[in-house]
């Protein structure tokens, strides 16, 4: 027989609150807040992370911006990620009991060190960043964002692609039983990304598994997603499963849900608009209501350190 | 007291009130997030959401009060008609200055290559000019003015103003088409019911004439 012995200062089971109740009592006292039962607790720039494990021995990096990042409850609140539901406050409920551990990246392809990567194995050898860089959405709105996480050139180096990959391409999860979103055929699953081998292995390319301090919050692409800040949000792969080195250029889920709208590349660029609104400006998270918007900078800002990469290519084409 | 009594001081006003109560939640949430007590990321986009769904809300209550009536037999709603009506344009009227005051912040020239580029907002654009041509129309001097019948005429393009919201809205979405079908089929099944009732009364008029 199996006997539980107690010591006197463990919580009697009664004394513990249920997780359910104390996030009840989490979302009460948030939404006592909102109805104005409790005028003035929650200021806007006091929300702050704490809801997340810290990570530990991250640098800070000269890449990033010095602009105000955006804060974190706005940042984990108003999310693109259909695996989880299709509006912007979805995911932040339909992912919190999404389970990321454990955690496995398949690597194949035209590379000298395939095989199956269990998280830490893939994440460890490797320096963490601080990374706070500006956010753009295709939908023509903004945040700035201090992601924490590894350049991908460090892990494709260590990966040692043969000369043939010209291309890595990225999967998500295809889970219908954790992505609920993936129930529905709204894109095809799994998403999938990709970028040319020089994109991937610019300094800025980032492999995020954190933010604001913490490991990645499931409803912003948990436990590894993709950063790359010079091209529209939805080039920035969440939850990823699967890199293959390839030889040729691979197909990406907005491109073919529709393609005259959303191209291989992606890259902000204000001169080219989207067939459905203009790309000109950007209007920027937690704002108020009479804040206008901003204009949008080519590559979003990063053009010193990217355009490089497009020497002599026709934008407006390669869209 | 009479019954069109309880309609005109009653029931009327609690309409009119009950309409209202959507334009108050959205000021009141709009004013929460901007005092810091709300999360309100993107404002504006939010209530430009919000204004546009409820202008698409009131267009189809517009559109069944008709097929209520006939159906069920009991003609006070039709009594509400024009209210609910107005209410429709007044939605969609705030949706378009929610864009062009705090969306595009009087930049015309933003506004007008939105118009002619989008093919979303052309048609969002038309249907608003159609509703603000009847609300213009919609007090009774106009029906005197116009006479009945031209007055008919024009109004019945209400059938366009819904097939129009429900384009606009189906046209802006990028790929979940969920809240526009469901939005499409409401208003297939109230223009259908008007298709066949004329289908019907045709055939009565031929079956009529060829006896």
């Amino acid at each position: 027989m199996f006997i539980v012995q107690k010591k006197p200062s463990d919580a009697k089971s009664s004394e513990i609150t249920p997780k359910s109740v104390f996030m009840n009592r989490r979302r009460f006292i948030q939404s006592a807040a909102i109805a104005g039962l409790i005028p003035g607790i929650l200021p806007k720039d006091a929300l702050g992370a704490g809801k997340g494990r810290k990570l530990d021995g991250i640098i800070k990096s000269s890449h990033s911006t010095n602009q105000k990042p955006t804060a974190y409850d706005l940042i984990t609140s108003y999310n693109n990620f259909y695996e989880f539901g299709t509006s912007k406050d979805m995911p932040a409920l339909m992912a919190r009991d999404f389970k990321t551990k454990p955690w496995t990246v398949s690597v194949k392809g035209e590379v000298n060190k395939p095989g199956l990567y269990d998280f830490d194995g893939l994440i460890k050898p490797h320096q963490l960043e601080e990374r706070i860089y500006r956010f753009r959405c295709v939908e023509a709105w903004s945040m700035v964002v201090p992601w924490v996480g590894i350049p991908l050139s460090n892990i494709i180096k260590r990966l040692d692609p043969t000369s043939k990959a010209k291309y890595v391409a990225f999967e998500t999860l295809n889970d219908p039983m954790r992505m609920p979103g993936q129930r529905r055929p709204i894109l095809q699953w799994p998403y999938v990304e990709g970028l040319r081998m020089d994109e991937a292995m610019n300094s800025l390319t980032l492999m995020a598994v954190g933010l604001y301090g913490e490991e990645l919050p499931n409803q912003n692409g948990a436990p590894i997603r993709l950063i790359v800040p010079w091209k529209y949000g939805f080039k920035s792969i969440k939850s990823i499963v699967s890199i293959s080195f390839v030889e040729k250029m691979p197909p990406t889920s907005w491109n073919l849900s529709a393609a005259q709208e959303y191209g291989f590349y992606a890259n902000v660029n204000p001169e080219v608009s989207h067939p459905r609104w203009s790309q000109a400006k950007e209007r920027k998270l937690g704002g108020s209501y009479f804040s206008p918007k901003v204009k949008t900078l080519k590559f979003n800002g990063y053009e010193e350190e990217v355009a490089s990469l497009y020497d002599g290519m026709d934008l407006k084409k390669f869209y | 007291m009479s019954n069109d009594f309880i309609i005109r001081k009653v029931a009327k006003p609690l309409v009119f009130t009950a309409s209202l109560l959507p334009l108050a939640w959205i000021i009141w949430m709009v004013v929460l997030g901007d005092v810091g007590i709300g999360l309100n990321a993107n404002p504006v986009e939010m209530v430009n959401r919000y204004l546009g769904d409820w202008a698409l809300r009131f267009i189809l209550i517009t559109l069944g009060i008709t097929p209520i009536v006939k159906v069920t037999g009991w003609a006070t709603p039709v009594r509400f008609r024009r209210m609910i009506g107005l209410f429709a344009f007044a939605y969609a009227f705030l949706h378009l200055a929610n864009y062009i005051v705090a969306d595009q912040f009087f930049n015309w020239a933003d506004v007008w290559a939105d118009i002619m580029k989008r093919t979303y907002i052309t048609v969002g654009m038309a249907t608003f000019v159609i509703l603000l041509a009847l609300a213009i129309t919609s007090p009774k001097v106009a029906i005197k003015r116009l006479g009945i019948k031209r007055w008919r005429v024009l109004h019945r393009s209400i059938y366009v103003a819904g097939i129009g919201a429900v384009l606009h809205y189906w046209m802006m979405v990028k790929a979940d088409l969920a809240q526009p079908i469901i939005h499409a089929a409401i208003l297939a099944i109230l223009l259908g019911y008007r298709v066949v009732k004329l289908q019907r009364k045709s055939g009565r008029a031929k079956l009529h004439q060829s006896s």
